[in-house]
């Protein structure tokens, strides 16, 4: 690895007097969410036995022909409309040329110079604005498997898939910048329901493009590295790269200078790795499917798609902290998933209580899911619902339960949705409120604690949980934990 | 069984819906008609007859159990080479796809069998439907039935055969810049190209996507309406078909001429068309004033750049069509060095004919950096001015007629080595293809060859978009004033008896 190491947050680098400044963007391809194919009524579902899920016209048949699917133009939109992007309300599909086995036609199509929306950008935490250059609806290609031998098999499951690829301009400068746009972007698609953009299901890829030139200076050749498949590469590959073509531009023979080509993440080893030079641009031959005529994208369905939008996960963070008091971190842990954020919105308004509510999804029901209690391993999954929730919630305020009966009744409602009061009754686990019968217990816990009596007496009032512990004993844990504290500060009060 | 031979399809319909047993008897006499004239006429590249016998038998099953028929009930029918018909061969004329067999079946053929069509073979036809003559093929070259020496036409000169030949009453050509018009013009038949989206492409192999159009060739104007009834109409599976509904046939005769307007471009009567293919025109012509139509002096300034324009249009849609022929999941393949790409090269220098390859560069060199927007920009903006010809001609006039083809019918071999006078058979016909028009040639007479032989004379009828009832209405009253089309070349006569 290199020596070089970047000088404070700017990531500006020193080398032989020279500040180098690295100049990232970024493309990603993302899977829209349809049930069917991009340009056939195939059904798609990644894992699939290969070469089952395709037809006449996603294996490239002579004489089949594109059938675009609606629904894909519509996520792409939403999509579009999240990142603030200009939807044009005409745009075409061109056919990009080249020959390879994965691509059964040995065309791909795609949108050339008329992509379907363009501008528009995220504004990252650190306050940096990364500005969206396009976004363009393309069909993904098959797979090739080279590793069976002496044969390439080919699976065209995945052929025909609606992508959308989204590509900035080279607005970041850091590792740190592109894994805060990856992960607000993949937000931001899951959000608007564009895209699962599951990176292992391969639903969301991405590429980076870098560059390094001495601060102040034209910017020089770019380099695209492919084969990220986790944020975390994506950091590492560009804390390899930028240093890497820093140290070959420093070289006096110009052979060692970096130059365009596309290289390959190396995740064993941590570097990166000639994959192919470009002898200038690739030419792909592009020209308009004469298969699909332009999509035309009227206002009126902008407008709507619009105002279907959700609420965008920094806007909720933001007003979860101003409006309803959480921390940032609780904002943070309930809007990573836009289901559980929304769980959280419909309890707190049924309950009153947002910050209850949000105590019991982080702390109960978050958890729940991650282990193996329950079979739901997502919170559509679940068959407890936010009136539930809420319910439990209404009950531990009017005090008619306690908060250990509280988490059992909660893990009775997870496996078995029934209803909190429901369960409360069943158990028999009604707190116990009656005067009598607590000081009854109370008395019982003071016969023969009398030295504890004292020391509470003398001004120790944490002394008292030694008389608390015998009597929620002796309820079952049941009894009002307020009302007994009460009870027992009055006899030894009035024991005087 | 030899006088079936001589209905067309609409009679031969008419006549098979008597019963199942005449049903069987007619298709067996398409297939006797193949099995006798076929080694000369050489039209047919795959012979279904198997399959035909059985389809038969099935639907005069249904014709005895009461079905009502649908309007090709009974009717053998010719496919082109290039037309998907699910689990048969089509090769499109190709060696690299020989063996090919699509898995699915066009939208049209589906239609045409839907409505009791019974196919009885596929067409040869050149390769890819690149060519004039059908014999840019790996196969068989199609023969003239008029004279077995002269070419039928191309690309669709095995369709044209068939039909020309009475093998069958109907066939579906595919025209690209004049495939069906110039083979129903060299073989004294109707041939139609309907407007561009009035016909799926669905399951025709294409060449150029923006100029396809699947077609009828017939030797009535009734069949050819009712075949263009049968295969029109919209399809979710082809974005560029109109959202229309099929093509009614017109009922009752057809109207007079007295209030038709027909624009006559002197572009199409110039130099470069023969002289009896001219004087034959211009005589049907007046035929038509004396039916009492006007005949109007149209200008179609811009015709003399539609053969370069289509040339660069469909050449640069095609490269990139064929790609997906590169050995990996269609027909033939060549291992070549060993590597994907070498194996790619090694299919494609193996399984492509020359004008194919010819075609697929030209297309790749105009499509390339550099030079897009000077070939296929301009040709795209060409093909705006030639559209718009067609609109200016067409406020003063209801149809455009001029000869379909500069020639008769040549003979094999004669133009081979010349491929750009071969593209000159094209010259009447691709302004029409370019503009997505529909256009159709109907037989109108026949002029001597140097040899004193008699070959048909094909006018073409133009009118504009989706107005294809125009161009039917006035070739029927044609028809039936003329007799055009009615005679049958003698091979085909001799099987009549």
């Amino acid at each position: 690895m290199s020596p070089l190491r970047p000088d404070g947050d700017d990531w500006i680098f020193e080398a032989s007097g020279t500040r180098w400044v690295p100049v990232i963007g970024l493309e990603v391809h993302a899977q829209l969410a349809t049930r069917t194919k991009f340009l056939c009524p195939c059904a798609y579902e990644a894992g699939a036995q290969p070469n089952t899920q395709v037809c006449p016209v996603c294996t490239g048949q002579p004489g089949a022909l594109p059938q675009l699917n609606a629904e894909a133009i519509k996520l792409a939109v939403r999509a579009a409309l999240a990142l603030g992007c200009d939807v044009a309300p005409r745009s075409k599909f061109d056919r990009k040329n080249y020959f390879y086995c994965d691509i059964p036609k040995n065309y791909q199509i795609t949108q050339y110079d008329q992509p379907y929306c363009t501008g528009g950008g995220i504004r990252l935490a650190s306050g940096r604005f990364v500005r969206l250059n396009r976004i363009h609806l393309e069909e993904d290609a098959g797979k090739a498997i080279h590793d069976r031998g002496d044969v390439t098999l080919v699976d065209l499951n995945r052929a025909g898939v609606p992508l959308i690829e989204s590509v900035t301009e080279a607005d970041l400068q850091t590792p740190e910048d592109a894994a805060a746009y990856l992960t607000a972007l993949r937000e931001i698609l899951i959000y608007t329901g564009a895209s699962s953009a599951d990176m292992e299901k391969g639903e969301f890829r991405c590429d980076v493009n870098i560059s390094v030139h001495p601060e102040g200076e034209e910017w020089r050749t770019k380099v695209e590295i492919k084969n990220l498949n986790s944020f975390s590469n994506v950091q590492a590959a560009i804390r390899y790269e930028v240093p890497r073509q820093i140290l070959a531009w420093e070289s006096p023979d110009p052979a060692d200078h970096p130059v365009q080509e596309t290289r390959l993440y190396d995740v064993a080893a941590g570097v990166t790795r000639s994959m192919r030079k470009k002898e200038g641009e690739a030419d792909y031959r592009y020209f308009p499917d004469p298969d699909l005529p332009p999509i035309l994208v009227p206002a009126a369905f902008i407008e709507r798609q619009r105002s279907l939008l959700p609420e965008l996960p920094a806007a909720r963070r933001e007003r979860y902290q101003r409006d309803l008091g959480l921390s940032e971190y609780d904002a943070g842990v309930l809007t990573l998933q836009r289901a559980v954020a929304d769980f959280f919105e419909a309890t707190a308004r049924l309950s009153g209580q947002p910050k209850e509510a949000c105590n019991w999804i982080t702390n109960e029901l978050l958890r729940a899911l991650s282990g193996d209690e329950i079979e739901a391993t997502c919170i559509d999954e679940l068959r407890l619902k936010p009136f539930d929730l809420s319910e439990l919630l209404g009950l531990l305020a009017a005090g008619k339960v306690g908060g250990g009966a509280a988490r059992q009744i909660f893990s009775l409602m997870l496996t078995s949705g029934r209803a909190a009061g429901e369960i409360l009754v069943d158990l028999g686990l009604e707190q116990i409120d009656d005067e009598e019968q607590l000081s009854e217990w109370c008395r019982e816990a003071l016969a023969g604690r009398a030295s504890v009596a004292a020391e509470v007496r003398a001004g120790n009032l944490k002394a008292i949980g030694a008389l608390m512990g015998p009597v929620m004993a002796a309820s079952g844990g049941k009894a009002n934990p307020t009302r007994v504290r009460e009870l027992l500060l009055r006899l030894i009060h009035d024991a005087d | 069984m030899s006088d079936w031979l001589e209905l067309d399809a609409v009679a031969w319909r008419a006549r098979a819906t008597q019963g199942g047993a005449a049903l069987c008897a007619g298709v067996d006499a398409s297939l006797a008609a193949i099995a006798s004239l076929d080694g000369q006429v050489q039209a047919f590249a795959v012979n279904l007859a198997d399959s035909a016998r059985e389809r038969a038998r099935a639907l005069a099953q249904r014709l005895d159990a009461g079905e009502i028929p649908g309007p090709l009930f009974g009717v053998p029918i010719a496919l082109k080479a290039n037309m998907c018909l699910e689990g048969v061969e089509t090769h499109c004329g190709s060696k690299l796809l020989k063996g090919y067999a699509p898995p699915y079946s066009a939208t049209f053929v589906q239609r045409v069998i839907d409505a009791g069509a019974i196919p009885v073979g596929m067409t040869h036809m050149d390769e890819f439907a690149m060519g004039s003559s059908s014999e840019n093929s790996a196969y068989e070259t199609p023969r003239n039935p008029w004279d077995l020496s002269r070419t039928p036409g191309g690309s669709s000169g095995g369709s044209a055969a068939a039909v020309a030949s009475c093998m069958v009453p109907l066939a579906l050509g595919s025209d690209t810049g004049g495939s069906v018009r110039q083979p129903a013009s060299f073989c004294g038949l109707f041939g139609l190209k309907p407007s561009y989206g009035r016909v799926s492409r669905y399951g025709l192999v294409a060449f150029g996507s923006s100029l396809d159009a699947v077609s009828p060739l017939a030797r009535s104007v009734r069949d050819i309406e009712q075949l263009l009834f049968v295969i029109s109409g919209a399809d979710p599976r082809d974005a560029t078909c109109c959202d229309l509904p099929a093509l009614e046939p017109g009922s009752g005769d057809p109207p007079e001429a007295t209030s038709l307007r027909i624009g006559v471009p002197a572009e199409y009567f110039g130099a470069g068309i023969e002289q009896g293919v001219r004087e034959t025109a211009l005589a049907a012509l007046a035929e038509l004033k004396k039916l009492g139509a006007e005949l109007v002096p149209v200008d179609l300034p811009h015709t003399s750049y539609a053969i370069p324009t289509y040339y660069v249009v469909a050449t640069a849609e095609a490269s990139s069509n064929l790609a997906r022929f590169d050995g990996v999941a269609f027909g033939q393949r060549a291992s070549g060095d060993g590597s994907l790409q070498g194996m790619f090269a090694a299919t494609r220098e193996a399984g492509f004919g020359e004008e194919v390859k010819r075609r697929v560069l030209l297309g790749t060199y105009v499509l390339s950096a550099g030079y897009h927007d000077k070939w296929y920009g301009r040709a795209q903006r060409v093909r705006t001015l030639l559209r718009q010809d067609f609109e200016r001609a067409f406020e003063k006039v209801d149809l455009i007629a001029g000869p379909t083809s500069p020639t008769t019918a040549f003979r094999l071999g004669e133009r081979n080595s010349d491929p750009l006078a071969m593209y000159q058979a094209d010259a009447c016909t691709v302004p029409t293809s370019l503009a997505g028009l529909p256009a159709m040639s109907l037989p109108v007479g026949f002029t001597a060859a140097a040899d004193g032989t008699q070959l048909p004379v094909g006018l073409q009828l133009i009118a504009p978009a989706l107005e294809e009832a125009r161009i039917l209405r006035l070739a029927a009253l044609l028809e039936r004033a003329t007799g055009a089309g009615s005679q049958r070349p003698p091979l085909a006569a001799g099987e009549f008896s």
